[in-house]
């Protein structure tokens, strides 16, 4: 008799939101609101106790016209980002490429080379700390059977980063798997047709293999920039106590903006240091989506 | 592959050695063989910090800061392990991080699976705009909310709780809610209409049905949010500064400080605090190979 309150439909979207709540107010409460703050405070020379005092545009002006060290920090990251990124992306195409065939003992393989991307924090710090010791670390050992007397690694101001990029690159094996997985899921079918029509290997690869990964290529790059510019822990750990040395060659970024916001507190002026760092992942990742369309190829599309 | 035939002209003026290696199948067996002694060789590449690591740790001082360095210890020091456990609060430190980590991968499974089963399963207005709000959280740096967070945290009077670190782990995350959406999707449509034709609720559907039949993928979020955890630095170095909490992430660090260079005890330390983690990986190595193929798009 009575209308009913809710249809049948609204009721079951009701219940969809209870479902999506947590995240909602996860969102809310851990990602949309400290974005404002940190917005807002950005503009302001906020100290985490009391004083917060709205001081306009300084906090960015002082950081690109009077702070050498924002530059230094924004140039060892790039200087990160612009090695580790190709070079792990190379590297794990290659090592997939090599997986990929039928190779007895893949599943092994497979097995080991993933190892070292499960393995993160302090432990893999202190031990690739022990690795790069000059002397009696095992890296410098293997160069000397070939006769390369290895440098200084990371008490040299010059080779703190590769050292670092060095060690991205043992862990290649995380993206490994994900482009392995993608070039199994290759159809069989494209490579019997090259065949047929005498396509050498290196060209299967080239023509079909590539072409088919590239949406995870793109995936991968897009995260791994994402992640390269975030660079935080390691040089926490490796270099010394924290500082960034020597010389701030490992100053990156983030440790930069570690020490502003929980060291010095000076918490506006760190925040307007995210905003930018912000600014950039941004623009890098939509020039990203915006090229994609030009290199990426989605299945079921035709060109 | 069966298919496959010899392509080499069969003119006959080509010379024994030449055509050996055009044959295709040859040329196969030889490319397999050397993509084998890479894959070897890469492989102990990759194997040797490792076994510097075990190796390192069963030396004495002296052999450790002997020239040229050796790749096995003379004697296997065993009781470095024992000085190492004992020089440091480790048992402490290991409770602590079990603790959180359990809590963070008990909140992570449930909480992530509730949110990605709304996602997938249940039409609902503006869905498809709040997924991609939810994806697009991925994109942000960490220490653009990280210092908020913590002004949020403190005013809270949470510093030196272990709730900044568990907390958020109840709310879902981007990362596990998209794995998760990914395997819910390959769960046919018609076995909830059919349950909800005879009367269940969505919730009941995801407890008795969604639950059970997503189960390898509760496995692989279980295993990287453990992975997450146990490897946390960032957060216990940011909100514990009281001993007595620290984790053995944190507690490794201030190893290191007591340690300085005494590699033996400091990789014994190290090798400790990840073995959990190795021996997960062995034990469960086919959910972390399908997490990754859930992100590749392959099911």
């Amino acid at each position: 008799m009575s209308k009913k309150l809710f249809t049948n439909k609204q009721k079951e979207g009701l219940q969809g939101y209870i479902f999506i709540l947590p995240w909602l107010v996860g969102f809310v409460v851990f990602t949309a609101g400290p974005l404002l703050f940190s917005f807002g405070a950005s503009f302001s020379d906020y100290n985490v106790t009391s004083q917060m005092d709205f001081v306009g545009l300084d906090n960015y002006k002082t950081l690109l016209t009077d702070d050498q060290l924002f530059w230094t920090s924004l140039y060892n990251t790039f200087y990160f980002v612009l090695f580790s990124v190709p070079l792990t992306t190379l590297g794990a195409i290659l090592l997939s490429a090599l997986l990929n065939q039928d190779v007895p003992g893949m599943r092994f393989f497979r097995t080991i080379y993933y190892l070292p991307a499960i393995l993160s924090g302090v432990g893999v710090y202190l031990l690739w700390m022990q690795l790069l010791e000059p002397g009696t670390g095992m890296v410098n050992t293997v160069l000397s059977w070939v006769g390369i007397s290895g440098p200084n690694w990371l008490y040299d101001p010059n080779w703190t980063k590769p050292s670092l990029i060095l060690m991205k690159l043992w862990s290649v094996g995380g993206s490994m798997l994900l482009y392995l997985a993608s070039m199994q899921g290759v159809s069989k079918s494209l490579y019997e047709a090259a065949e047929m029509d005498g396509a050498s290997r290196w060209k299967q690869f080239i023509h079909i293999t590539i072409p088919m990964i590239t949406p995870v290529i793109f995936f991968d790059i897009v995260t791994s920039l994402i992640g390269g510019f975030q660079i935080f822990q390691e040089a926490y750990v490796m270099s010394g106590n924290g500082d960034g040395g020597p010389v701030n060659s490992m100053l990156f970024y983030n440790l930069y903006m570690w020490k502003k916001a929980f060291e010095t507190f000076d918490m506006g002026y760190a925040m307007a240091m995210s905003w930018i760092l912000f600014i950039i992942v941004f623009i890098i990742t939509i020039f990203n989506l915006k090229m994609a369309p030009r290199w990426v190829h989605y299945e079921g599309e035709e060109k | 592959m069966k298919g496959r035939k010899n392509k080499v002209n069969p003119s006959n003026k080509v010379k024994h050695r030449k055509k050996y290696f055009e044959s295709t199948k040859n040329r196969k067996k030889l490319l397999t063989t050397i993509n084998f002694i890479l894959l070897a060789m890469g492989s102990l590449l990759i194997l040797s910090p490792v076994w510097w690591m075990i190796s390192t740790s069963l030396k004495t001082m002296a052999e450790v800061m002997a020239y040229p360095p050796t790749f096995f210890p003379s004697k296997w020091n065993w009781q470095n392990y024992v000085r190492t456990w004992e020089a440091a609060p480790f048992n402490l430190y290991t409770i602590n991080t079990v603790t959180i980590t359990f809590l963070v991968v008990v909140g992570s499974v449930i909480v992530n699976s509730f949110i990605a089963y709304g996602f997938a399963k249940i039409p609902f207005k503006g869905k498809n705009i709040l997924f991609a709000l939810v994806l697009s959280t991925m994109m942000i740096p960490g220490f653009v909310t990280l210092i908020p967070q913590y002004v949020l945290f403190s005013h809270l009077q949470w510093v030196n709780t272990y709730y900044p670190l568990v907390i958020p782990s109840f709310f879902g995350s981007a990362f596990f809610i998209f794995l998760l959406r990914q395997f819910y999707m390959t769960i046919p449509n018609e076995l909830i209409e059919a349950a909800k034709m005879e009367g269940a609720s969505h919730f009941y559907i995801w407890r008795k049905i969604g639950m059970p039949l997503t189960k390898p993928a509760l496995a692989t979020v279980a295993i990287f949010s453990f992975n997450g955890a146990w490897n946390d630095f960032l957060g216990p170095l940011l909100y514990l500064n009281n001993e007595n909490l620290y984790t053995l992430q944190l507690g490794l660090q201030v190893f290191k400080g007591q340690m300085s260079t005494q590699w033996n005890y400091l990789m014994a330390g190290s090798l400790l605090v990840l073995l959990p983690v190795i021996v997960l990986f062995f034990i469960f190595q086919k959910y972390f190979i399908q997490g990754i193929n859930l992100q590749s798009g392959n099911k």
